[in-house]
Formats: C-alpha cells, sequence, structure tokens
C-alpha cells in the first residue's frame, strides 16, 4: 500500500469577511472589530451576509448563474477561486482527472411558493390537495435541480469542467470532515491523485435556519466571539453565509506538475462521540493527541458557538495551544466548516500569519507564526473532526 | 484456491451478506421469486391525495410502521431492515459490526405535515417562514431536528450496528447506492478495514417529490395500468416509476471472510465512475461519460468486455436514459451486445433512486449464484432502434459468472460496478 504525502496546492473561500485568500489572510492578521452583521433580516436573529460578489469572475455564463441557488453558485464559484490558486483552472486534462467530494445540504426551497401555501392553508382543511394545486402550478421546474445536494458538484462539472469523480457527502458538519478525510486517504492511499473537496453554506434563508431553531442552537441579540456565549441568549450558535474548497494532490503529482505546496495535510481523525455520554471534552483531547498537536501549534478552531460543544472544544483544546475560532467573525458555515477551518490554518502557516486574539480572553496571545496548526469542526449534535496542517 | 489479492495487488472484496426491501416485499427472498415470476410492485398511490397530479401510480414501501411517517422515518426504517438482514446473513448481527458505514440516502427536508403544524401553532402576528421559525424554536422537539438532519439515520444505524467511526452519508443522485459500495470497497482495497456496510435506502416518495420529477417530465403518465406503465427499452416508453426500497450488502475483504469461514456470495470487482460536464439532466449525446464509466469498470476489475455475460442495466424507461444505455453499451461490448443479456429490474420495482444501485447489485450477485436472469417485464413493443437482448418478460436460466451493474443520474453522475460469482 502506498503512503503518499498529501499537500494542498489551492485554496477558494468567501465568507462575510470577504472574497478569496487576500481577503482572509487580511482578517487573519488583523481581524474586523465588527465584522458584517445582518440583524434584520431573520430578526430575533443574526447572520453573518454574503460578501459583494461578481459571479460572472467564476461563472461567466449568465445561463449557468440563472441554474443555481445561491448555495451552488457560492459553492461553484469558490471551487473556481481553489481550482485558479491552484493554477488548475481551463487545464482541461487534468480537471477530466480530477477526483471531487462536495459537502452538502439541502438546497433551498421557494420561499414564496411555500409561504403562499401556507398562508393558504389556514383558510382549508384539504391541505394535501392544496400542496398538490399549489406546487404543480407556481413550483419553477428548474428548481429542484437548485435544490438536489448533488448539483452543486454537478454544477463544478458543468462550469469547471471537473469530471474525474463526482461524490457529494451530506450529513451537516460530518459532511464536511469526511469529504477530507476520503479524499486525502485517497490519495495517502494512491487511489487517488489530485482532488478538489469543500462544501458551500447560504446562511440567508430562512430554511436553513429552521433546522436550527428547531434544534433549539439560535444565538438571539448581540453577537459575542463563540466562546462567550450565555444559554440565556439561546442556543449559541450565529451562522453565516460562506465557502471554502481545497485542491490536494499527492505530493509527487504536485511537484511533477510544478505547482507549490502550500501546506502538508496530515491524516483527519474522526469521530462520533455519543454526546449524551461519552466525555466529549476527553474524546476531544484524545483526537488532538492523535493529531499530533504539539506546543507551539495554534488551532484554527471551527467551534460553531452550540453551548454544549463549544464548552467541551474550550476545555480540551485552549490550554493546549493557542486557539482562534474563526465564527465568532465569519458565522457557522455547516458544511462547509471544516473544510473552510483547513483552508484558514493552511493560509496561516503558508503566509506566516501570526493572528490575534479574535476578541476573548480564551484566545491566548501567539508570539511567532506557527509552522503547524490543527484545524477542528465539532458538529453542533454531531461529528468531531480535526487534523494537522503543516508547513512545508 | 484463489489469491487473497487481485490484479493490482489489492485485497479481494468479497460479499458476505445482502438484505433487501422493496415495493415487493421484504428480504432478498420473497423479492428474488417475485423479480424472476416478472411481478410489479408499481400501485396506484394510496399515500397521499392524487387531485391535480399527472402522474398518480408508483413502487411504494407501503406496507411498513414508518410508511406514513416521513420520507426521513421512512427511509431510516428501510435502511434498518435491509442492514439487518445483511449482518444476519453475515455473522455480524451481534451489534458490534466495528467497520465504518456508508448510506446511500435521499436528501431530506422538514415535510408539509411538519411545515402546516408548525404554521397553524405559531404566533398568529407572524406570517409564513418567520412564524415557522419562531413555532420551531418554541417547541425545540427533536423529532423536527431529526426530520431535516441529514446525519440522523446513519447515526441511529451506526449506533445499532455497532460501526467503527463517522459513517459517511451520500448522495450521487440515481447512482447513489452504487457510490455507498465503491466507497466500502476503497476502504477495505485501503485497508482501513477489514470489512465495511454499504447502505442504499430511500423513503422519500412524497407527493411533492412527484410533482418535482413531473415538472422535469422524468415520470410515466401511464396511470391506467400501474404494472405495465415501466417498460425499458420499449418503443413507447415514456418515463420513470417513482419508486421506494432499500439494500444493504457487508463487505468483506476474502482473506478475512475465509478465515472466520464465512460463505462468500460473490466478489466486487470492480467499480467505475466518470462525471458528465455536458447537462443537468441530460446526457452527452455521445454517451462518452457513461462509456469511461463502464470501461473503468472493467479496468478496476481487470475484466476484458468478454469476461462479462450479463448486464443488469440502469434501464429506467426514460426515453433518454434508455437511449443513451443503448449507445453506451454497444460501443463498449461492440457487435456481441446484440448478445449479451441485459434487463432491467426496474420494470418491476421502479426506479428506487438512492437506493437503486445497491439493489440492483444485490439482485445482480442473487442472478449469478442462482443462475437465472430476472426479465425485463412488460417488453410488448420493442424499441427498434435498440438491438438488445432484453431478457423480455420471462426470467432466463443462465451461468453467469461476472455481472455489469450500471447506475446513471441527474447532476452527471456514472457508476459503474463489476461483479463476479467466483474470486479468480
Amino acid at each position: 500500500m502506498e503512503d503518499n504525502r498529501v499537500v494542498i496546492t489551492g485554496i477558494g473561500v468567501v465568507s462575510a469577511l470577504g472574497v478569496g485568500v487576500d481577503a482572509h489572510l487580511a482578517a487573519l492578521a488583523a481581524p474586523p472589530e465588527s465584522p458584517p452583521v445582518d440583524r434584520n433580516r431573520f430578526a430575533p436573529y443574526c447572520v453573518h451576509p454574503l460578501p459583494e460578489i461578481d459571479w460572472s469572475l467564476q461563472i461567466p455564463k449568465r445561463g449557468d448563474q440563472r441554474q443555481m441557488e445561491t448555495w451552488q453558485r457560492l459553492g461553484t464559484f469558490t471551487a473556481g477561486l481553489a481550482l485558479q490558486d491552484a493554477g488548475l483552472k481551463d487545464n482541461e486534462s487534468l480537471c477530466a482527472t480530477m477526483d471531487m467530494i462536495v459537502a452538502a445540504g439541502g438546497g433551498e426551497r421557494d420561499t414564496e411558493v411555500d409561504n403562499l401555501i401556507l398562508a393558504e392553508s389556514l383558510n382549508r382543511n384539504d391541505r394535501e390537495v392544496l400542496l398538490n394545486e399549489k406546487l404543480s402550478t407556481d413550483l419553477r421546474p428548474t428548481l429542484f435541480l437548485a435544490q438536489l445536494s448533488n448539483l452543486l458538484a454537478g454544477n463544478i462539472s458543468i462550469v469547471h469542467k471537473v469530471t474525474g469523480s463526482s461524490r457529494t457527502f451530506m450529513g451537516e458538519e460530518a459532511a464536511g470532515i469526511s469529504a477530507v478525510e476520503y479524499a486525502a486517504s485517497r490519495i495517502r492511499a494512491g487511489q487517488s491523485t489530485h482532488a478538489l473537496v469543500g462544501g458551500a453554506y447560504n446562511a440567508e434563508h430562512v430554511d436553513m435556519l429552521l433546522n436550527y431553531a428547531a434544534g433549539g442552537y439560535l444565538h438571539r441579540g448581540v453577537v459575542a466571539p463563540v466562546w462567550n456565549r450565555a444559554a440565556s441568549d439561546g442556543g449559541g450558535v450565529v451562522t453565516g453565509s460562506g465557502a471554502a474548497f481545497l485542491v490536494l494532490e499527492s505530493e509527487a503529482h504536485a511537484r511533477e506538475r510544478g505547482a507549490p505546496a502550500l501546506a502538508i495535510l496530515g491524516p483527519v481523525v474522526s469521530g462520533r462521540a455519543r454526546r449524551r455520554r461519552d466525555d466529549l471534552a476527553a474524546m476531544l483531547i484524545s483526537m488532538a493527541r492523535r493529531a499530533a498537536i504539539r506546543e507551539g501549534d495554534l488551532t484554527i478552531s471551527g467551534a460553531s458557538g452550540a453551548l454544549e460543544a463549544t464548552k467541551a472544544e474550550s476545555a480540551a483544546l485552549a490550554s493546549i495551544c493557542p486557539v482562534r475560532a474563526f465564527s465568532t467573525l465569519t458565522g457557522h458555515m455547516k458544511e462547509a466548516q471544516f473544510p473552510f477551518a483547513i483552508a484558514l490554518a493552511a493560509l496561516a502557516v503558508a503566509h506566516g500569519v501570526t493572528p490575534p486574539s479574535f476578541g476573548s480572553p480564551l484566545e491566548s496571545a501567539m508570539h511567532s507564526p506557527p509552522a503547524r496548526a490543527l484545524a477542528t469542526t465539532i458538529g453542533l449534535r454531531h461529528g468531531e473532526g480535526m487534523v494537522m496542517v503543516e508547513k512545508p | 484456491m484463489s489469491s487473497f489479492v487481485d490484479h493490482l495487488r489489492r485485497p479481494v472484496v468479497a460479499v458476505t451478506g445482502m438484505g433487501v426491501v422493496t415495493s415487493l416485499g421484504v428480504g432478498k427472498h420473497d423479492n428474488w421469486a417475485k423479480l424472476i415470476a416478472g411481478q410489479s410492485g408499481i400501485r396506484r398511490i394510496g399515500r397521499f391525495p392524487l387531485d391535480h397530479l399527472n402522474t398518480t401510480i408508483a413502487g411504494l414501501v407501503d406496507f411498513l410502521p414508518a410508511s406514513s411517517r416521513g420520507p426521513s422515518a421512512l427511509t431510516g426504517e428501510l435502511a434498518h431492515l435491509a442492514a439487518r438482514e445483511a449482518l444476519e446473513e453475515s455473522g455480524f448481527s451481534g451489534g458490534d459490526f466495528g467497520g465504518p458505514l456508508f448510506l446511500a440516502a435521499p436528501p431530506v427536508e422538514l415535510d408539509w405535515r411538519q411545515r402546516f403544524e408548525l404554521h397553524a401553532d405559531g404566533p398568529a402576528e407572524l406570517a409564513g417562514g418567520a412564524r415557522l421559525l419562531a413555532e420551531a424554536e418554541r417547541r425545540n422537539t427533536e423529532s423536527i431536528w431529526r426530520s431535516g438532519s441529514f446525519f440522523a439515520i446513519a447515526d441511529d444505524l451506526a449506533e445499532e450496528i455497532g460501526a467503527r467511526g463517522l459513517p459517511v452519508t451520500l448522495s450521487t443522485a440515481c447512482a447513489s447506492g452504487a457510490t455507498a459500495i465503491q466507497l466500502a470497497v476503497e476502504a477495505i482495497r485501503r485497508g482501513d478495514s477489514d470489512r465495511a456496510l454499504a447502505v442504499g435506502a430511500d423513503g422519500s416518495a412524497t407527493a411533492e417529490a412527484l410533482i418535482r420529477f413531473s415538472l422535469l417530465s422524468a415520470l410515466s403518465t401511464n396511470n391506467a395500468a400501474p404494472e405495465k406503465a415501466s417498460k425499458p427499452f420499449s418503443r413507447d416508453r415514456d418515463g420513470f416509476i417513482l419508486a421506494e426500497g432499500a439494500a444493504a450488502l457487508v463487505l468483506e475483504s476474502l482473506e478475512a471472510a475465509t478465515a472466520r469461514g464465512a460463505t462468500i456470495l460473490g466478489v466486487i470487482a470492480g467499480c467505475g465512475e466518470k462525471a458528465d460536464d455536458f447537462h443537468r439532466t441530460r446526457s452527452k449525446p455521445d454517451g462518452s461519460p457513461a462509456i469511461a464509466a463502464i470501461r473503468a469498470a472493467l479496468a478496476d476489475a481487470g475484466l476484458g468486455e468478454d469476461a462479462i455475460d450479463y448486464v443488469n442495466a440502469h434501464g429506467t424507461s426514460t426515453p433518454e436514459n434508455d437511449k443513451m444505455e443503448h449507445l453506451s453499451l454497444s460501443t463498449v461490448f461492440g457487435e456481441r451486445m446484440k448478445t449479451i443479456p441485459v434487463s432491467s429490474n426496474k420494470s418491476m420495482i421502479g426506479h428506487t433512486l438512492s437506493a437503486a444501485g445497491a439493489i440492483e447489485a444485490v439482485f445482480s450477485l442473487m442472478t449469478m449464484r442462482e443462475s437465472v436472469l430476472p426479465p425485463t417485464i412488460n417488453h410488448d413493443n420493442p424499441d427498434p432502434a435498440i438491438d438488445l437482448d432484453v431478457v423480455p418478460n420471462v426470467a432466463r436460466k443462465a451461468r453467469v459468472s461476472a455481472v455489469l451493474s450500471n447506475s446513471f443520474g441527474f447532476g452527471g453522475q456514472n457508476a459503474c460496478l463489476v461483479m463476479t460469482r467466483e474470486p479468480r
């Protein structure tokens, strides 16, 4: 069995902090005191909105843009950024052999049609008939395709010609963890040479908030750092729109085509803690050890703010080395959270950034740029993942 | 004595347990008996009102406790049933399976009954989504959270069977079941584990799902004769039949399976995939991605075209798929394709979407074990442009040692499996 080293050769990121690598490097080095937050549209909840994006920079055809809902457009756009960063954009032969794993949730429903049906349902006893009547006349036929989870990958194939393989993982934060884990494991074992992996999340949609609300996870009121949110303000989570895609390659494949490695990706350590009975903090410590954490490292944490999971993560990791939780600035991005954590970790080590605290006293000072950074994502309710990212 | 490694020195991956549920029934023996008898599981829909619908027939699993409890609950029950049957057969039913779980499942969302309920009870001063949000938070109930959680089904199943690690839930649309098997095969070949469980389950046939597919003109509207509506490769085929079902396969390295004396039900010899960049619902006119996926599966198996003696077709009964599948098969197998039997289980069970690839893999393996080719029923009016031996209408005895099973889906998904009866 082969044991190839896996390197990151391309990064695409979009969040409330901006579009692309430079905007995020700048935010890592000097985090904004008040990151962009929309307090009105979904009050009493806040969301971190998308920045302004010129979609045509990565999705030139208007027709393609129209065929996608926001999360797909965002993911397809960000995948393009990653390919460009890796020097693979428009490289037909390498895109045609490139593997792809996308972490995706559900798409976006047509809120207008849904609201119409809900309003009408108050005057009708035959709700199921109403549903048939309205859905068959008012739904746009192509909306279905904008909702199917695997159609983000499908759109990436169409727009960027990535066609070696196309797999979509679902399952909230765990989808993002497994997507990176399997893409990297395949490369490590010689089952793949290069892969595009990532996810996208559009927080600015009522359906995306609905599930969080049902689980009691949403934070209300003033946005505080994720480590410092109180139960009296709700469930601790503020969501944000964003996306992250990575180009992963075997070191040999990158070297052969003369592509510089931005960072080395270690083996992903993943887990399914039984949160009701396991000691989550103890499990996280053991996972961090397996990911080879040591003094002097930086932890780029994907802590969501969800009260229990975030408390366990702070208890487990904050004492080992300095931690920076980016969701304080960007909001939680669900399926995209782990790829995003890895992207920031890679940027920090590749560019030697020493990030100051993102506003929480828990985030102790760093005195020199890290050579290694641990990226973490602990799911709101399930799924834990960590991986070490190192300077080459 | 066969070798424990394949032509690329990778562990040979054997199947040691299988389970299946379709509209025909629960369990592989019941399903198989009906399948080779040419029975159809397609019926007029009784689960929801049919007013305003163009299609009123489907292959629903309507005989389970969860059948009326929404897509998430039914998909979960289907997955559990199939997994239990597979694990029992393999001898791993003790709740300590110890290998990874790969679950192909449909995307789920809060269903309409829950939406109506939240809306009816929500604060009257709010409207639409805002009202749902307020009521969802006030209730804070597990059932609502769960029906929108993509991870919940795999989480429960992993807990019940004692799967190792973080389970993977995946979707490659109509190829999902095949992709779950491919992920399991790859994990065993990497040496991540001696065994893995691949499950495909789909209980998502709601009124809305039916309408969405209808709006894409993908479904048959042959409502008058439900059992005759799915007619893959026929001239008058007019769309697929929405259906539900599940299948599970215990995959194991041949070496580990042999060491513990397990019965080898067959071998997953090769997996191939290729994405299509042509269109969101249509495949490239030259069939090149499907062709590439078939060739990749053969190459992965280390087999030539001449080794395949039966094709379990994707065969959806849509005008487009069956034409493209014929083109792809003819391109790969040439003149010989006229004599290789190829049949579509979907003529009887409909299109089980996320589960199809897994269900059809189970039926492919049973085809080899039982030496009977299941028929393509409703083949009364052959398409003259499709010159294939579709095993028309009646099952046929045949010794089969290698099968190709195709799965093609929206979003440019193409995944193919090559299975053999014996290790080589």
